[in-house]
């Protein structure tokens, strides 16, 4: 379907609605991923940012259904791709769209690729699952992928098991065969984190590139602020398992709305403002997410906190241009409950 | 690699010498000796004995006889049985203890990787269980219950086999299904725990969550990504335990009336018979030496980043 009419209609990729995933442990109910909804459009990058823990991971591989379960669970929400709820997917539909669709790059490039297979299998095997062609011309295909991605000398490479390789040619490796298949959305977590610092830009910069070429969108999920500036059309900033901020990437940086958004962008270090030595860092640790009461999570940390922080969780507020914040500070005191 | 076949072959000559000098000198510290009986021996008869065995030459020139008839291939005479030499007993019982093992390993392999490939691919649930339940009784339950209690169904009650004897019996083959399964009991129940806990990992792990995101299936994750990964403990556990099992096990020969080669680890040492007991650890140390040696080509095979030069 890539008629002009259909990718009129599928502006928006992928829609995620009031995405619930939880995880029995013995210490109780983690609501890793609690209500969070988000859109991705056609071509469009997306960053999704916040601290370790607030569940960006859960988030993405729930929308590929990959959690482990038990212990996680998917309880509730929707997640609409071309006009079906991939929640209500059989294995075989799930199938079609994983790798093909949709594909994922992961953290850690050394363990993601399974060391005792030659990365011509692993590329071939991926491509051979989706399209149906042989395998030379698999084969020919995978090579191309890896020149695309840069690695030197494909040809003789591609026969090498991964443990030949470094890990930024290995995370490479990973973008070349996730992008393989043409997939319309390519989902990145922190795909640079495990990485050394001068490699990092050049991982991230290929991606982009690529997402430009192929017209995928993209899924970039990463604790780095500065990244996402460079990198994404808009951002979601999540904390404790919710989105508590949405905006255009400029509209966030130029005005941040919620407190833990602001902490996020003043603890980044920047060479344009003086400073006394010091970085400016969020005072407290991330809440645990087991057995959350019903207030903002964010409270005890907030230097703007109010008494109805404490027992209530807000409502989304929009402020104008998509920019959705969820704070009682943008909430009218009239509305207000009683605390 | 063959290179380095051929310098691991060579590796386990200076192996096996020394441990054959340990076990020469340890089992002649131990207190007591071969003819220690409790009558006071003749004379004449301590004499000869002495002369037969150079039992008053000094230690260092018995080791050094020893020796050179170990290289040419003699174990020398035994010092309790006196019709035969020590290479006879063992190469008469060897055969048995290693057809009675291999057969029993191979039970082994095949339940124990099944059942604890199923169990793991089926956690939680009552196959798991049942296979893991079983894998319990075979690792508590000693062998001489198992057995008897076998003895007692199949060969007593059903009459489907016979209760003990070997192949010179009359019975043939069926001879050799009861103590076979006693056998495996325990090496099915370390294989099927140490599959499943290992494919477990091996399903936890990064790699194969790529393979899930790639939209593979499930059967040929199972196969193409799981298996090499699972079996890398499996066959460092079936090297030493192969060596095991084709020596011999006294309690399964004793219980099914067996000629194999276990009796003699555990008479030789009663009887102090020096070179009966340093023959059988000679023979037990090869297969073993050469078990880990295959192990070790087995794991160059399975996992890539291990190569040898
Ligand atoms: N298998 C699991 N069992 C129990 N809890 C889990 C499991 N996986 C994730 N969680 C919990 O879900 C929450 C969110 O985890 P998630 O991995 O999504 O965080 P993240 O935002 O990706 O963090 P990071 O930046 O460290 O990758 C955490 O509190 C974590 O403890
Ligand atoms: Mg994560």
């Amino acid at each position: 379907m890539s008629n002009g009419n259909s990718l009129k209609t599928y502006k928006n990729l992928l829609e995620v609605r009031d995405l619930r995933t939880h995880f029995k442990t013995d210490a109780g109910i983690v609501k890793a991923v609690d209500g969070i909804s988000f859109t991705l459009n056609e071509g469009e990058t997306i960053g999704i940012v916040g601290e370790s823990g607030s569940g960006k991971s859960v988030t993405n591989l729930s929308i590929m259904r990959l959690i482990q379960s038990p212990p996680g669970k998917i309880v509730g929400g929707e997640i609409i791709f071309e006009n079906k709820d991939i929640l209500k997917l059989s294995q075989r539909e799930l199938r079609h769209i994983r790798g093909n669709e949709i594909s994922m790059i992961f953290q850690d490039p050394m363990t993601s690729l399974n060391p005792f297979l030659k990365i011509s299998t692993q590329m071939v095997e991926t491509i051979r699952l989706h399209q149906n062609i042989s395998r030379k011309e698999a084969l020919a295909k995978s090579i191309d992928m890896l020149k695309l991605v840069g690695i030197p000398a494909a040809e003789e490479r591609i026969h090498n098991y991964p443990h030949q390789f470094s890990g930024g040619m290995r995370q490479r490796v990973m973008i070349g065969m996730a992008l393989s298949c043409e997939a319309k959305i390519l989902i990145a977590d922190e795909p640079t984190t495990a990485l050394d610092v001068t490699i990092q830009a050049q991982i991230l910069e290929l991606i982009q590139e690529l997402a430009k070429k192929l017209n995928t969108a993209v899924i970039l999920i990463t604790h780095d602020l500065g990244v996402v500036a460079g990198m994404c059309d808009s951002v979601c900033v999540m904390y404790a398992g919710k989105i508590v901020e949405k905006a255009k990437t400029e509209k966030l940086y130029a005005h941040p709305a919620h407190p833990y958004t602001d902490g996020l962008i003043q603890s980044v270090p920047r060479l344009d403002k003086a400073h006394d030595g010091k970085l400016f860092s969020i005072k407290g640790q991330p809440p645990n997410v087991i057995d959350l009461p019903d207030c903002c999570p964010f409270h005890p940390r907030c230097h703007k906190v109010m008494e109805v922080c404490r027992h209530h969780y807000p409502p989304t507020k929009d402020l104008g241009d998509g920019h959705e914040v969820s704070c009682w500070l943008y909430i009218d005191k009239k509305e207000h409950p009683d605390a | 690699m063959t290179k380095y076949i051929i310098k691991r072959l060579l590796g386990i000559i200076p192996t096996l010498l020394v441990i054959i000098t340990i076990s020469f000198f340890i089992v002649r510290v131990a207190p007591g000796g071969p003819f220690d009986g409790e009558r006071a021996l003749p004379e004449v008869v301590k004499r000869n004995i002495e002369a037969k065995y150079h039992i008053n030459d000094p230690l260092i020139m018995q080791y050094g006889r020893y020796m050179f008839d170990v290289l040419r291939g003699d174990l020398g005479p035994s010092y309790r049985y006196k019709d035969h030499d020590v290479n006879f007993y063992i190469f008469e019982s060897l055969p048995n203890s290693m057809i009675l093992g291999v057969i029993a390993i191979s039970i082994s392999i095949i339940f124990g990787i099944t059942s604890g490939m199923l169990a793991a691919l089926r956690q939680n649930t009552w196959v798991d269980y049942l296979s893991m339940a079983f894998a319990v009784i075979g690792i508590s339950v000693p062998l001489f219950v198992i057995g008897p209690v076998l003895q007692y169904f199949f060969a007593m009650k059903l009459q489907w086999l016979p209760t003990s004897g070997w192949f010179t019996s009359g019975d043939g083959w069926k001879t050799v299904i009861l103590p076979a399964i006693t056998l495996a009991f325990a090496h099915f129940a370390t294989i099927a725990r140490l599959t499943r806990s290992s494919m477990l990992d091996t399903l936890r792990s990064d790699y194969i969550r790529t393979a899930k995101a790639k939209g593979m299936k499930n059967s040929t994750i199972i196969f193409k990504h799981t298996m090499k990964g699972t079996m890398l403990p499996i066959v460092s556990y079936l090297g030493p335990a192969f060596a095991g099992i084709i020596t011999g096990s006294v309690v399964v020969e004793q219980v099914f009336r067996i000629p194999g080669l276990g009796k003699f680890f555990v008479q030789s040492s009663f009887n102090r018979d020096y070179t009966l007991i340093v023959g059988v650890v000679i023979v037990y140390s090869v297969i073993l030496v050469i078990m880990n040696f295959i192990v070790d080509i087995l794991y160059s095979l399975l996992d890539p980043r291990i190569t040898y030069k």
